[in-house]
């Protein structure tokens, strides 16, 4: 079988964010760029799921520019066969969903799993897009998956509860917290071999994008926290309820 | 011409969510001189549809489908962007739950529209369209612009105000074709964690972090939430020590919470917890470690150890509760 594993290049969860050129663009001086959270815990369940049913080919995906590599090469070091980057700038969700649509079509793959959200622009969106263009059934925050016997068993979180559902293939699932527990990091072995799997970087096709950002923000700075002493835990209460009016 | 409100309701009935969206449509529809629909799926009685009309609902569209009694995704967007089309809808909007999310990116692609996902203010312009939203988990924000002739929003629970608007609704059956391929992934079953309430609708958290050093500590954070009818949630390393269930993680890889008031209880305030709570309105720190990163981040801090402090508040809560 053959899975598409979108993979997202993102800020550290640490980073402190600047915007640059009046606002308009994310600052990229000193961020240290990382696999997005969603997509190491899918990429970790994909391999033990690799491991369980022996043939799974995981391609790694990502739709942006050379400076993205890194990023493939240390999902390849994890384990993933092969990876492809799509050469262009993630304009939108729907231009990037577009991109690998058309990946999508080309190879034989039998399924795609994308992450969650991403932690830059917190879309949520790549994964639904991609399978509304394909015309897949789609099941998002998917918490946990499974392969057996021609179909796919996936757990999704809904409100108050949690969902079991069977499907066929082909689908897309956008993996949540839960798909994999702790993520697997590379070994020395994975990052030598790493450099010897094909990363083939392919053309982007014509597609536009429909939202654009115009400005970005830092939010405001929070006034000072007010300490209340912690023998006279009444005077919290008067706050909330006087100066806040939330109680 | 209109604008569309996906109105979900859970087994029959509307939450305070759905009205805080009827709301915000309602003010959009304002902006744009335009009626606001509301689209239900499902089966809910006219008393509780007549009650979307106080919230601005000219109209409300009904369908009733036992295809549509399990959700997918493809089968919602089908029947959701069969009654867009019928009425004209230029603006869709849903709430940033769970369906929502599902669906708002598949109709995106389908009527061939602009989204802005996990919006929390009205949109500063309508022509061109402008709408600000969180972006890198709220340590920032952005304008977005949307650039198609409908544009799909999805808002935030418990960011926008409830505004009483009485019109004389009228409900209309609509009916949707719906294939068996788009059905395709079956559900086996479902497991509801009680009747708890939901964390992202809460108005009230108080949540607890590794400073609680055990399970067993709980009651005291249980005690506060019943007081002041709160949700309770927990930091990340919580949930893995399996202290309290998955459901009540909140963070950058748990849930994003936006209650009017946050009590964080032994939690340091990493930057990974703030980024999902940092919409709260108010949040208030409990932390024996007078140099713990929450204390940046809260509106009242205070500093001193959570056995003490929090029972003592717990009293003084309830002496408040009682008096008011
Ligand atoms: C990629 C990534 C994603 C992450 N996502 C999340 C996420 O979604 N959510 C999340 O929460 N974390 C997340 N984390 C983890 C995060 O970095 C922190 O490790 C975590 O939030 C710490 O949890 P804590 O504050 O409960 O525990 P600790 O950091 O151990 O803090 C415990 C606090 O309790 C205080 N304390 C101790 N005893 C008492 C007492 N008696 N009374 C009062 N206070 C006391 C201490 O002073 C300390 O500040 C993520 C990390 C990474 C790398």
């Amino acid at each position: 079988m053959k899975v598409l594993l979108c993979i997202g290049h993102v800020p550290d969860t640490t980073s402190k964010i600047k915007f640059t050129n009046n606002d308009t663009e994310f600052d990229k001086n000193n961020i240290q760029f990382i696999i997005g959270p969603y997509e190491e815990l899918a990429l970790t369940r994909l391999l033990e799921l690799k491991e369980k049913i022996g043939d799974l080919n995981i391609t790694a995906i990502n739709v942006g520019p050379a400076e993205t590599e890194p990023t493939l090469r240390k999902a390849l070091a994890v384990g993933a066969d092969d990876a492809i980057r799509v050469d262009a700038e993630p304009m939108d969700a729907f231009f990037v969903a577009k991109q690998i649509a058309e990946v999508y079509k080309q190879g034989d793959y039998d399924f795609v799993v994308t992450g969650k959200e991403s932690i830059d622009y917190n879309g949520a969106q790549v994964g639904e897009m991609l399978a509304e263009i394909l015309e897949f059934p789609s099941i998002s925050g998917t918490s946990f998956i499974d392969i057996e016997g021609g179909k796919a068993k996936l757990e999704r979180e809904i409100d108050g509860g949690k969902e079991i559902l069977e499907v066929d293939f082909p689908f897309v699932s956008t993996a949540g917290k839960g798909f994999a527990i702790e993520p697997r990091i590379p070994s020395m072995r994975g990052i030598m071999m790493a450099r010897k799997k094909p990363l083939n970087v392919v053309a982007a096709t014509e597609a536009a994008a429909k939202t654009k950002v115009t400005r970005f923000y830092l939010p405001e700075p929070k006034s000072a926290c007010k300490y209340v002493d912690a023998e006279n835990v009444e005077e919290l209460v008067r706050l909330l309820h006087e100066e806040a009016k939330i109680i | 011409m209109s604008i569309l409100v996906y109105t979900e309701n859970w087994e029959g009935k509307f939450k305070k969510s759905t009205y805080e969206l009827l709301s915000y449509g309602n003010e959009i529809a304002k902006m744009m001189n335009t009626p606001l629909i509301a689209l239900t799926i499902g089966n809910v009685d006219d008393n509780e549809l007549k009650s979307l009309g106080n919230y601005g609902a000219e109209k409300v569209l009904k369908i009733s489908d036992p295809k549509l009694d399990v959700f997918t995704s493809k089968s919602y967007t089908k029947a959701i962007y069969e009654a867009a089309k019928a009425v004209d809808a230029k603006v869709v909007i849903f709430s940033n739950n769970v369906s929502g999310k599902a669906i708002s990116p598949r109709l995106t692609v389908k009527l061939d529209a602009a989204l802005a996902a996990g919006v929390m203010h009205l949109p500063t312009s309508t022509d061109p369209f402008l709408v600000r939203k969180r972006v890198y988990s709220g340590k920032g924000f952005a304008d977005y612009e949307l650039n198609a002739d409908i544009k799909i929003l999805t808002l935030n629970t418990n960011s926008f105000e409830v505004i009483e608007n009485h019109k004389d609704t009228v409900i209309e059956a609509f009916s949707v074709q719906i294939a068996d391929s788009d059905l395709s992934a079956k559900p086996l079953s479902v497991e509801k964690t009680s009747g708890k309430l939901l964390i992202t609708e809460a108005e009230i958290l108080v949540s607890g972090g590794r400073g609680l050093k055990g399970p067993e500590n709980w009651g005291m954070i249980e005690e506060m939430a019943e007081i002041l009818g709160a949700g309770t949630c927990c930091s990340r390393p919580v949930a893995d020590l399996e202290w309290r269930p998955h459901q009540e993680h909140v963070g950058q890889t748990g849930k994003v919470v936006a209650p009017n008031l946050y009590i964080a209880i032994g939690i340091s305030g990493a930057i990974q917890h703030l980024a999902g709570v940092n919409g709260s309105k108010v949040m208030v720190a409990i932390n024996t470690d007078p140099e713990a990163p929450f204390f940046e981040a809260a509106d009242y801090g205070i500093v001193g150890d959570a056995f003490k402090v929090v029972p003592a508040l717990n009293e003084a809560f309830r002496k408040f509760k009682q008096g008011s």
